[in-house]
């Protein structure tokens, strides 16, 4: 049940236009930089702080509750960090010049092609989490950061290796785009499989190659698709389709890899451990979490990881190995990343209940940062003064046990296909996710 | 290079420089009288900046956050009420000086051990300020008291002296008790030895003689002197020195831990029946003597400090109803 969008000339000419792009591309990077700009000559306030508040309120909100459910890797569509390394790359910010100039581009070494790193990055920065949520020079360092690596390996390496590799975001959206009800995928694959020069891997005169380094002739999943527009424009046959589609239609081919299952618990864990660091009462925990550096911090991080990569990944081990022995194949394979599958909807309810949580209560700060950004004192648009209040807290509770419990049934739908494919009980992997969403339930409630 | 290419570039360029400049240039324009102040505890580094320029007549606009825990900021020797500076929170104050000088900014909360260094000075210049400003030396250094010396009192109530019961002896007492002078200049043992060794005394016992001296030392109070007194003696002292007076304040462990020795116990009559009046200004302005008690003077004025200590010595006397 899908439907192309595509077909509409008005819709895939804006989706191809070059010059529609960049000024979405250039407002975001305007307010990227504005973000790192106040981050450091701002008020070091948090939540006075334009850095802060829209970074970790009014962004992360759209990315996690609009952007990645509904359009997957949308955000990275428009998201501005790439650019500027891309132009240096490319030595065009529009069309493909004459003359590509010469970097290194080097091709990113094949042991890399997974997203280990970007487990690792994100986990990085999740561990520092309760000081770059609330301290601006911190984020506009993590930012400023981001962007430098992003440019010097523009220059490095060939395509959107940042992105693709690295980016401590990036690899979550990639896992939970898969439930997105959008995709790019190819009309008809054997035009691929007849195509010679494959212009939309390779590009031509009137695009570039995939960016993220996919051929999408052979795109099955969300997960490495940047919606980036090249091949729409490149493909000479017209092959290239936006669909729409029913939600998490990627989950019914469950993945096999490691990493992505590992990002599966990673993200797991992070929510649950962010709900109870910055949503729970307990001060003792808030303070090791931003002691950086401290015995407390070192317990807490030790914690952190000891859940992420230690028990959460143990106990549905022993789900699986439960779920192996009520096997009904003699010897399965990949049971352990093909069940984790089940954990994509669970996670992203639990970031979105999560989420729904702080971005509610916060919400004001985003109209007070508005008029006053740098915390100077201004009221650009009479909005600094606004009282802090929160918003919708009666229906605030039932949403994120709607969301939770929603998640749940999901997650264990999902397994429950999984099984079927694998051959395998789903039991075990339910039971597994019912225990966690009862975690984040008794959390966040 | 293609046209559409150029303008490309030009709008990313001249885009990001706009935004990025823009917002500074305009900050640097306005924001010449603007001052950001931060508080953190001592331990952290207290005021940020903790000094500050301004101009006779010019308003100083200031605007206070806090880094860490509750603040709360004034203006030593200023009836400018004090104004909390919160975490997360702006707080905005102007402020106009009709007088150079230096005035002292300062913590009113008590934020941590050394909540008391928590200070910083704002030089106001301008008119006049080239002009020697009258110094009046406090009555302690015109006594040449020595305020780091010990001051055992040479004689102690067997029990708490009463100005009540004081008042009813007071028309005995010749007008030379009763000043200001006498008052401030002499401590409660020396006063009661000055009324003993006195023949107009001699039909009075000892407890008598003691209420009399409660009531000298009370009527160069008033009521309203004394509630002034002790509110200040609430939000200034009773950190160390503890709401009863007896060196049992919330700091005073942390103040031994630091200094060896116990804030002063105001409730002992050994030792503050033998402070002045005078010894007691000059402990409070200075501060020091190797105990870790802050410095007033930049603080209070003359009036608060005597409304202060005749708070302290409440301690000391039954005041009755006030």
């Amino acid at each position: 049940m899908r439907s192309d969008l595509t077909r509409f000339p008005f819709v895939k000419s804006l989706l191809k236009n070059r010059w529609l792009q960049l000024l979405v591309f250039f407002v975001m990077l305007a307010g990227f930089f504005f973000a790192i700009l106040s981050g450091f000559a701002g008020t070091p306030v948090g939540n006075n702080n334009f850095g802060i508040v829209f970074v970790w309120i009014a962004w992360w909100a759209i990315l996690i509750l609009i952007a990645v459910p509904f359009f997957g890797r949308g955000w990275c569509a428009v998201c501005p960090i790439p650019l500027p390394g891309e132009w240096l790359q490319r030595g065009a910010i529009l069309e493909p010049p004459a003359r590509k100039p010469h970097w290194l581009d080097l091709r990113w070494p094949n042991k890399m092609r997974n997203i280990w790193l970007q487990n690792l990055t994100f986990t990085l920065v999740a561990l520092f989490s309760s000081v770059i949520l609330t301290t601006p020079k911190v984020t506009a360092l993590v930012l400023a950061a981001m962007f430098f690596m992003a440019v010097g390996m523009s220059i490095v390496f060939e395509r959107r290796t940042f992105c693709r590799y690295l980016c401590p975001v990036g690899g979550f959206i990639g896992l939970y785009a898969q439930v997105a009800p959008l995709e790019l995928r190819v009309k008809d694959k054997r035009v691929c499989a007849a195509c010679k020069d494959k212009p939309c891997y390779n590009g031509s005169q009137v695009g570039y190659g995939c960016p993220w380094d996919a051929f999408p002739g052979g795109l099955t999943r969300n997960t490495y698709c940047g919606l980036c527009m090249e091949c729409l424009r490149t493909c000479p046959y017209d092959n290239i389709a936006i669909n729409t589609r029913p939600f998490a239609a990627d989950l019914a081919k469950p993945s096999t890899r490691m990493d992505e299952a590992f990002k599966a618990f990673i993200m797991l864990g992070a929510a649950m451990i962010y709900a109870g660091v910055l949503l729970g009462p307990w001060g003792a925990l808030k303070l090791a979490a931003y002691s950086v550096g401290t015995v407390a911090w070192l317990g807490y991080a030790a914690a952190f990881l000891a859940l992420i990569f230690g028990i959460l990944p143990a106990c549905f081990t022993l789900a699986v190995k439960i779920a192996q022995r009520f096997s009904r194949s003699s010897a399965p394979q990949h049971l352990f990343a093909k069940f984790a599958t089940a954990l994509v909807p669970l996670g992203l309810m639990f970031w979105i209940a999560f989420s729904l949580s702080f971005v509610l209560t916060n919400a004001t700060y985003i109209l007070t940062a508005l008029s006053d950004p740098f915390g100077w004192g201004w009221n650009l648009f009479g909005t600094a003064g606004v009282a802090w209040q929160p918003y919708f807290t009666t229906l605030l509770v039932p949403v994120q046990a709607l969301a939770l419990v929603g998640g749940l049934l999901w997650s264990a739908r999902t397994a429950q296909k999984v099984g079927a494919e694998v051959k395998a009980s789903p039991i075990p992997v339910i039971v597994f996710c019912t225990l966690t969403t009862l975690v984040m339930l008794g959390l966040l409630l | 290079m293609k046209r559409s290419e150029i303008l490309g570039r030009l709008l990313v360029i001249i885009g990001v420089v706009l935004v990025l400049s823009v917002p500074l240039a305009v900050h640097f324009y306005n924001g010449q009288n603007i001052v950001e102040i931060h508080g953190r505890v001592a331990e952290s580094g207290g005021w940020s900046p903790s000094s500050i320029q301004a101009q006779v007549g010019v308003p100083l606009h200031l605007r206070l956050t806090s880094d860490d825990v509750m603040h709360s900021f004034a203006i030593g020797q200023s009836d400018m009420p004090p104004v909390d500076v919160a975490p997360g929170k702006m707080t905005e104050l102007t402020l106009t000086f009709d007088k150079p000088g230096t005035y002292t900014y300062y913590c009113t909360r008590w934020c941590g051990p050394n909540h008391w260094r928590m200070r910083g000075v704002i030089e106001v210049t301008g008119d006049g300020s080239d002009a020697p400003q009258p110094v009046t030396p406090p009555l302690y250094m015109t006594l040449h008291l020595d305020i780091d010396a010990a001051h055992p009192a040479a004689v102690t109530p067997a029990e708490k002296p009463s100005t009540l019961r004081g008042a009813a002896s007071a028309a005995l007492l010749s007008a030379g008790y009763l000043t200001p002078d006498y008052y401030l200049s002499h401590s409660p043992a020396q006063s009661y030895l000055d009324l003993r060794a006195d023949a107009a005394f001699s039909s009075l016992n000892d407890p008598e003689v003691w209420d009399l001296v409660a009531y000298i030392w009370q009527s160069n109070t008033t009521s309203e002197r004394l509630v002034e007194g002790q509110r200040l003696y609430a939000q200034n002292c009773a950190a160390c020195h503890g709401e009863s007076g007896e060196g049992n304040g919330v700091f005073a462990a942390g103040v031994k831990a630091q200094t060896g020795k116990l804030p002063a116990n105001f409730a002992d009559p050994a030792s503050m029946l033998g402070a002045s009046p005078a010894l007691l200004q000059g402990k409070i302005l200075r501060g020091g003597m190797g105990t870790g008690m802050p410095y007033w003077g930049p603080i209070f004025n003359d009036e608060t400090i005597w409304g202060i200590i005749g708070y302290l010595y409440t301690f000391q006397f039954d005041e009755g109803q006030r």
